[in-house]
């Protein structure tokens, strides 16, 4: 907590309050992202955490689906997208959690910085976690089934529904963990709001994997590109209201 | 307590009333249609509800906007009172498509991009009853409402494009048809009749509806004033 605090309040004079230039809204972002990838290689409480998990559920897809070489054809995407849901929830509530549960919160709000550099940098470094797990979670998987996951368009879609998913799932959480119910809340906001963008990603991924044709992947890639912009834009602008006190 | 108002009292009434003859239309008087018989006549208040359940989502998220500028609590009692009585409303409407799926499309359920939106938008709305609950606060409570009705209110259309990346069989009965379509048909000048009385019917009980919600709302609040002035 300590660290964050003074990375961002002795750059910024308290006179900026709320309108910092430009170059002090970047440090500020990247002053949280960057505290809380430090705490986070500390501890690595929550990318284990993940990353378990991850591994758990594929485990359970495999068995409850019969993952045979038919079947995966057509399954793949899905349990990969469904396994990263799951696991991102479990990292945005836990990440929201921290900030909570030892007053940093109220610490970060109390920095003189615009509310929106706090979100982008929650939400980059929620990004990143979830792109950590990714990036281990999709070896793993193309090692366990025989498949080749690493396809530069296959890591795009990754890219961008990753994007989606915690643009929203770090604003719900903000507010989740502020309620009593603080435990179970995130999932019952977050994946109906977040379906579109899964099952757009869904069908991209299912799209470059299954060799289909460009221009049917398409539809489904400016549709996860428009999410992504609409509900970046919308949590920058009502992020204030969430965190207020 | 404040009495009623005399015009919330007749609109009671009249909802009432407008709610039987709507029924006779739908039931009695518009003709049967050719290929799917009586049970077309499910449609007539599939619509109507479906579409007052709209208005009041959209409501909702119109007064999310109005709340999060302005701040005054009475704007969070309006979009309760949208977002309650639509969700009721739309249940109703998943409910008569049902019915009308099970012998016209051979299932009560498919997930077509309407169905799945649907249900989809049902459980935002649940789910922003559920975030609600767990907030005491009630002007974080409202804070939080409006942010997670204006979101939710922006996902379902996208969702509905998602979705309707794969293949429609819903009839699209206004405005083009659906080559796809399972069931479409075309309305007679009868049907049209029982149709627009039907929409009337329910967007005159919607409101009768919201008002009551939101007076109920209003007293709401005042009880927890009292009661706060009785702790102290």
């Amino acid at each position: 907590m300590a660290d964050k605090a003074t990375g961002t309040r002795s750059s910024i004079p308290p006179a900026h309050r709320r309108t910092s230039p430009k170059g002090n809204f970047t440090k500020a972002v990247f002053a949280v992202v960057w505290k809380d990838l430090r705490a986070e290689f500390r501890s690595l409480e929550l990318i284990s955490a993940m990353l378990v998990f991850s591994l758990l559920v594929i485990l359970i897809f495999n068995f409850a689906l019969e993952l045979d070489i038919k079947t995966r054809q057509s399954v793949t995407a899905g349990v990969l997208w469904a396994t990263f849901a799951f696991a991102g929830t479990l990292g945005l509530n836990r990440s929201m959690a921290i900030e909570k549960d030892r007053g940093c919160l109220d610490g970060l709000l109390l920095a003189p910085v615009d509310r929106s550099a706090i979100y982008f940098g929650k939400f980059i470094s929620n990004l990143a976690f979830m792109l950590i797990v990714e990036a281990i979670v999709l070896p793993v998987y193309s090692v366990l089934y025989n498949t080749n996951l690493f396809q530069p368009g296959l890591l795009i879609v990754i890219l961008l529904g990753s994007i989606g998913y915690t643009a929203v799932g770090t604003l719900l959480a903000a507010m989740s963990v502020q309620t009593r119910t603080r435990d179970i809340l995130l999932p019952i906001l977050l994946f109906p709001v977040a379906f579109s963008v899964l099952l757009a990603a869904v069908r991209a991924s299912g799209g470059f994997m299954n060799g289909s044709d460009l221009a049917e992947i398409l539809l489904p890639l400016n549709l996860l590109i428009a999410y992504d912009v609409i509900f970046i834009a919308v949590a920058l602008m009502v992020f204030d209201n969430v965190v207020e006190e | 307590m404040q009495p009623k108002p005399l015009a919330l009292k007749v609109l009671d009434i009249l909802s009432i009333l407008l709610l039987g003859v709507s029924a006779y239309l739908a039931l009695v008087f518009a003709p049967t249609e050719v290929v799917m018989g009586d049970v077309q006549r499910v449609f007539y208040f599939h619509i109507g509800t479906a579409w007052t359940a709209l208005l009041g989502f959209i409501l909702a998220a119109v007064f999310s906007v109005v709340y999060l500028v302005r701040k005054d609590l009475k704007w969070d009692r309006l979009q309760v009172a949208a977002v309650e009585v639509s969700l009721v409303f739309f249940f109703i409407t998943i409910v008569l498509g049902s019915i009308w799926a099970r012998p016209a499309w051979n299932t009560w359920w498919t997930w077509d991009p309407r169905l799945t939106t649907a249900a989809i938008t049902e459980l935002i709305y649940i789910a922003y009853f559920m975030l609600r609950q767990g907030i005491d606060d009630p002007e974080r409570r409202a804070r939080f409402g409006a942010v997670y009705a204006l979101v939710g209110g922006i996902s379902a259309p996208i969702t509905f494009f998602a979705i309707r990346l794969f293949r429609t069989i819903h009839p699209v009965v206004i405005g083009g048809s659906n080559v796809n379509a399972e069931g479409d048909f075309s309305m007679t000048a009868d049907m049209r009749l029982a149709f627009f009385f039907a929409l009337f019917t329910f967007t005159v009980i919607f409101i009768d509806l919201f008002w009551n919600r939101i007076r109920l709302g209003d007293l709401q609040e005042k009880v927890e004033q009292l009661k706060l002035k009785v702790s102290m």
